[in-house]
């Protein structure tokens, strides 16, 4: 903790942690519609906004605990914890970055892995912690991505990556992008032993985790009006000094394209990908 | 052709514009003078190692950019004989800022592929600033799995200061052919030597270049994003890029002391573009010893070779689970 956050009383350093997907305030504004919603019925409603069904962002173990069955989990890859391998300094220093990063969230990097089961049907689920750094991914979570990988294939299990990044980790510089070539390769493992690799692309995926495993998917699903690219929407306009279609880079767009296999309402999720996953591997409906 | 001078050689510049008035002179003149002209050259020699011994890395980065820094067409000249060119991505059409090709290294068959940028304005747009569509990554994956085909190793070039940021490239998944090209590259039966020539931009850059050995020239940079770009975004000004460069780590010397690379091909005194037959003698020289290192492995175990590489990636500390 820094000496400014010391200083700082408890509820100013509250409404700083404030970007929080679902805010812990009473109430919360849709950015979508703007309709001012109560919190627990967003809550409730899985953070999909009951007015206008806008898929509000989640923290990684919000989701795991709507999308796994609440028997059997276990966490993977918790061990795998940051470093500075570059000593990297901007602004701020990285360390000191990552300090703050894991207190406002509680994590130690930007993905959680689970071991559990979807409807009874047993999964791997990694999931990008979006609070985090902008979910970026580094060594850390290149590591945890195949640790968990290895114990679906240990353990003759479906693997889904849900994603929320920013793309790759500045401050690890080419470490950060090994790992898209690093979590590529193991996804192949899955291949090669008939398992299936499932990807949710939730709001935002860009830069290196969109351009890696994200579309090598054996089947890829996106969220309603998630935005989902290689390069940024900014970095498109200075690109080509057009202005971008409406809808540019959404969910929609990308189905439209032919780029994803489907989109599911967050509300459906876990029906859907039960379905999937025994169909894939050839056993009863669930 | 004349060298383009950079920024920081501007003393070397100065210095060889002398000699070049001094030559012009003693065309007509009676005095000789022809040992000054020897002892002026010997000094920009000099001058020249002198700066480049301690290039920084956003200096670097400006070499590597360099406009007559060679390119893959002029080492698939140099270093390689019957090239074929091959084109097409068999779906949407030929990327020019990726060009590849069969060719014979030291009399055995091989696959080239590389980035390609233009020297004058007009071939710049053509080969689209060496920034290539998806379609250019669906070539380099159809050449791939071609040479995978015929057990041909392949040679990539890197060269690159990333993948197009535009419209149509998205609209055609820029990011579906980025990754897969690295998973199919991750599983190739064959070996694949990459070299990493001036830029290595980002995923634009990894997209060819998973390979069994990672090679990059003396003065080339490879970095997870452009020095210009991580200056914006995390100083909020590209001014800042000399900075970015320090810190993210981007130059030959220091990737290869992070393990990240597995050799430094020396350039030429004063980078590749002052000599191309030099360097293309250095760079086949490392080539060869390259394919020398893989070429009796099994297809097994090279990719269990490749792969293994590719999970020891990364640097993190372990703590006891409670």
């Amino acid at each position: 903790m820094s000496w400014l956050q010391k200083l700082l009383p408890p509820k100013i350093k509250r409404s700083e942690g404030g970007r929080k997907s679902i805010p812990e305030g009473l109430w919360s504004k849709c950015p979508a519609c703007e309709a001012v919603l109560y919190a627990t019925d967003l809550d409730n409603n899985q953070g999909v906004c009951p007015k206008c069904n806008h898929h509000h962002r989640l923290r990684a173990r919000a989701r795991l605990d709507l999308l796994l069955d609440p028997e059997g989990r276990y966490e993977i890859g918790c061990e795998v914890i940051p470093m500075d391998p570059l000593k990297f300094k901007d602004s701020k220093r990285y360390v000191d970055r990552l300090v703050a990063a894991n207190e406002d969230t509680g994590e130690a990097d930007a993905m959680v892995v689970m071991q559990g089961a979807i409807k009874t049907v047993p999964v791997v689920v990694a999931c990008f912690e979006f609070e985090f750094m902008g979910g970026s991914m580094g060594s850390v979570v290149g590591e945890r991505f195949v640790r968990g990988v290895k114990a679906a294939i240990e353990q003759q299990m479906a693997f889904i990556c849900i994603t929320a990044s920013g793309g790759a980790r500045m401050q690890e510089g080419l470490f950060s992008l090994m790992q898209m070539a690093k979590t590529t390769a193991a996804v192949t493992q899955l291949t090669q032993h008939q398992l299936p690799f499932i990807t949710l692309l939730t709001d935002p995926t860009m830069g290196g985790v969109s351009a890696s495993f994200a579309f090598v998917g054996d089947v890829v699903i996106a969220e309603p009006g998630a935005l989902i690219g290689f390069a940024g929407p900014r970095v498109i306009e200075q690109t080509v000094r057009e202005t971008l279609p409406e809808g540019f880079q959404r969910a929609e767009f990308l189905l439209e394209k032919g780029a994803l296999d489907m989109i599911v309402d967050r509300r459906e999720l876990r029906d859907r990908l039960a379905a999937l996953l025994t169909l894939l591997q050839r056993v009863p409906a669930v | 052709m004349k060298t383009t001078f950079l920024e920081f050689e501007q003393p070397i510049a100065e210095l060889e514009t002398k000699i070049e008035q001094l030559r012009f002179v003693q065309d007509d003149s009676a005095v000789d003078i022809s040992e000054e002209i020897s002892r002026l050259d010997a000094k920009s020699q000099t001058l020249t190692k002198d700066i480049y011994a301690k290039l920084t890395p956003w200096q670097c980065a400006m070499v590597a950019r360099h406009p007559q820094r060679p390119y893959t067409l002029d080492y698939a000249e140099l270093i390689f004989s019957d090239f074929q060119e091959l084109h097409g991505d068999r779906n949407f059409s030929d990327d020019h800022a990726i060009v590849g090709g069969l060719a014979r290294f030291n009399g055995q068959s091989c696959m080239i592929i590389g980035h390609q940028k233009g020297r004058d304005t007009k071939e710049k747009i053509f080969r689209n600033f060496g920034m290539p569509r998806p379609e250019g990554y669906r070539k380099a994956l159809r050449l791939m799995k071609l040479a995978e085909k015929f057990d041909i190793p392949i040679f990539t070039f890197v060269d690159t200061p990333g993948a197009y940021p535009g419209i149509d490239a998205e609209e055609r998944g820029q990011s579906e052919a980025i990754g897969r090209n690295l998973a199919v590259m991750s599983e190739l039966k064959v070996p694949l030597i990459s070299t990493i020539i001036g830029e290595g931009g980002s995923g634009g850059a990894l997209a060819i270049a998973v390979g069994d050995s990672v090679m990059m020239l003396q003065y080339s940079t490879y970095s997870v994003i452009s020095p210009e770009g991580c200056a914006s975004i995390l100083w909020k000004s590209a001014e800042r890029a000399g900075d970015a460069a320090e810190t993210m780590g981007i130059t030959a010397s220091r990737l290869k002391s992070l393990g990240l690379v597995d050799r430094v091909i020396n350039e030429p005194v004063g980078g590749a573009h002052r000599d191309y037959r030099i360097m293309a003698q250095s760079l086949k020289k490392a080539l060869q010893d390259a394919l020398k290192q893989v070429s009796d492995l099994s297809p097994a175990e090279l990719i269990e070779r490749r792969f293994d590489r590719l999970m020891s990636y990364g640097r993190f500390r372990e703590q006891p689970i409670h």
